[in-house]
């Protein structure tokens, strides 16, 4: 005979430290089982697309740079694609491959802070989180070079990049690229055939590729559950189309398979960085302040520029008025489209699960509040 | 077989324990007596003589010495590094400024008096409390006059005392980073080992003359209207 229970409904932050930032969840809970989850945000508001509304096109860098702060450099260059497209400005060639380079760095630390964190929310206090961060630190020191910070990093102009990479950076990513794939692989020793890890994550949190295309679910969600869209392929931006690199799909659409998506993904984001590194060619790194000025004042209009982020599709709105600032500014947050789904993933779960989960949509506060 | 995956992750881990240590000592970090006398820059028998116990807690390299981790040049830190000499208060700064935090006051002034060309600076400060260090306002300045710095362990208890005002930024120390300034890449200057009190090295090119902010600024515009 089964033991009545009643329903209890338990409040899971803000200030709770595994919901990644500032984030609320209302749980109702049979005994271990979750029968509702209902997701709070608001949080970290800062209202950047209203700051952006009196702030010069340049100014607004500084704003994206804070949005999803474990990938500023991404969400830089979907900025600034967006300013490009609006303006008509044609980028520099050496200043693209800069940017390409620096994306895809961010891409990787991205991937790597998200695996890290998905592994401490399973209860793996420190360690693996550490192996991740030990990687990153490379990647936020050559940021260091390239830019003068690690985390807002403002790199981006309109036309390409602020400043060309000094000498010693080509150095430093060389070795970078020499050592990592073996760095990445002692990480995947450590975790990928780890038996606690696959009784935790496989088939936890199943999501149907229906179910993730009707919500519009973007990024290494999505092709968790087998559908093969990836921005970079589908509508390429930048000179993605003159490098080769695969996309990793999988099927099961689980924890487990949004987990090794993303250490194959950094992989081949590391063979974009190679092959960018390859076909670099010296020249300028943005255009002369003739050709394009540094006040823009792009004609009345609008345009919308999607790129693959680290966590989805990051899309920026811009609405000119043909003024120094934008008359609107919008952000299609993949995090915040992302966690659409979580009640119909945590549904049935356990508990324990509930943060798993949590981790490995891998969402940023920052970039879900704006 | 069950169990296999658990010992090769606790494998990376053993070896990881005898690999090179990856994280730093901050504030201060230990040291053994050879990093200590070199700290002291004495010999280790002077130490001894001097200071008994510190040899002794070096030698358990148990003693203390402060480290001071270097950025690359490139590093925006939170102070500014400003030539009073060099700038001719265009204000460029504090119009790039997405915050608007700089603060700049002036009146005629200067040798060459003639309303609207030259400019006494009475105020020139940064409330570095709200800045970001984004950097746009050394972008902006046309005679590498402001610079970022490089100097970053500012905290302070009262929030005003992070209002960098004239005075202070004539008188603190100057090691500007390189940050869009080129010049300092491709000469051999490091600012984590030295200062530039200097403000001729400053930039690309001298102060601008009277005549030159006049030819650029005055008698261009008046062309072009
Ligand atoms: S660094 Fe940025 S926020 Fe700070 S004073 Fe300069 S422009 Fe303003
Ligand atoms: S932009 Fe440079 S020259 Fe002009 S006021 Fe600012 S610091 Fe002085």
């Amino acid at each position: 005979m089964a033991i009545r229970s009643e329903p209890i409904t338990i409040n899971l932050g803000p200030q709770h430290p595994s919901t990644h930032g500032v984030f609320r969840m209302r749980v109702t809970f049979d005994g271990e089982t979750i029968i509702d989850v209902e997701p709070i945000f608001g949080y970290l508001h800062r209202g950047s697309e209203k700051l952006a509304e009196e702030r010069t096109y340049t100014q607004v860098v500084t704003l994206t740079d804070r949005m999803d702060y474990v990938s500023s450099m991404l969400n830089n260059q979907g900025y600034i694609l967006a300013v490009e497209k609006l303006c008509d400005i044609n980028p520099k060639p050496r200043g693209v491959w800069l940017r390409m380079i620096a994306s895809e760095l961010q891409r990787i630390a991205s991937h790597l802070v998200a695996i890290g964190f998905l592994i401490q929310d399973l209860g793996a206090w420190g360690t693996p989180l550490t192996y991740a961060m030990r990687e990153r630190e490379k990647i936020l020191q050559m940021f260091e070079m390239l830019c003068g910070a690690r985390i807002t990093n403002s790199y981006l102009r309109p036309g390409g990049v602020f400043m060309d990479a000094p000498s010693v950076f080509w150095d430093v990513l060389d070795s970078f690229i020499a050592s990592f794939p073996k760095s990445i692989d002692e990480l995947e020793k450590l975790i990928t055939s780890n038996e606690i890890i696959f009784s935790r994550t496989k088939g936890v949190a199943v999501l149907s590729s229906k179910d993730a295309i009707d919500a519009s679910i973007t990024g290494p969600i999505l092709r968790s559950t087998g559908v093969d869209w990836d921005l970079r392929k589908r509508d390429s931006y930048d000179y993605y189309d003159d490098v080769e690199f695969d996309i990793p799909i999988h099927e099961a659409g689980d924890n487990y398979a949004r987990y090794l998506l993303r250490v194959q993904e950094i992989r081949e984001s590391l063979k974009i960085v190679e092959q960018c590194k390859k076909n670099i060619q010296p020249g300028l790194v943005r255009p002369h302040h003739d050709e394009v000025p540094d006040l823009l004042k792009p004609p009345s209009g609008d345009c919308y520029v999607a790129i693959e982020g680290s966590k989805g599709e990051l899309g920026f709105y811009l609405v000119s008025d043909g003024s120094i600032a934008p008359y609107r500014w919008h952000v299609r947050s993949s995090s915040l489209i992302n966690l659409t789904l979580l009640k119909d993933m945590l549904v049935g779960t356990l508990f324990g699960d509930l943060f798993v989960t949590f981790g490995s949509i891998d969402i940023n506060m920052g970039e879900v509040d704006r | 077989m069950i169990g296999f995956g658990l010992i090769k992750g606790l494998l990376v881990t053993l070896r990881n324990l005898f690999g090179p240590i990856f994280t730093v000592q901050y504030p201060d970090k230990r040291a053994g007596i050879f990093e200590y006398a070199k700290f002291r820059n004495k010999s280790i028998s002077r130490i001894f003589l001097d200071e008994r116990k510190n040899f002794f807690l070096a030698i358990l390299n148990y003693v203390k010495i402060p480290v001071r981790n270097e950025q690359f040049s490139r590093f925006r830190g939170n102070e500014f590094v400003w030539y009073d000499d060099r700038c001719t208060a265009c204000a460029s700064c504090a119009k790039y400024c997405p915050l608007g935090i700089i603060e700049i006051e002036t009146h005629p002034g200067g040798e060459n008096l003639q309303a609207g060309e030259n400019y006494e600076i009475d105020k020139f400060s940064i409330d570095t409390g709200r800045c970001m260090f984004c950097g746009l306002c050394v972008e902006a300045c046309p005679y590498d006059a402001l610079h970022m710095g490089t100097d970053f362990e500012k905290g302070t208890y009262i929030r005003d005392d992070l209002v960098l005002d004239k005075e202070t930024l004539i008188s603190q120390k100057k090691n500007p980073s390189s940050w869009f300034r080129p010049q300092f890449e491709s000469s051999e200057y490091d600012p984590w080992k030295e200062s530039l009190p200097d403000s001729k090295k400053a930039g690309r090119h001298e102060k601008p003359t009277d005549e030159d902010i006049k030819r650029n600024w005055v008698n261009k515009r008046s062309k072009s209207e």
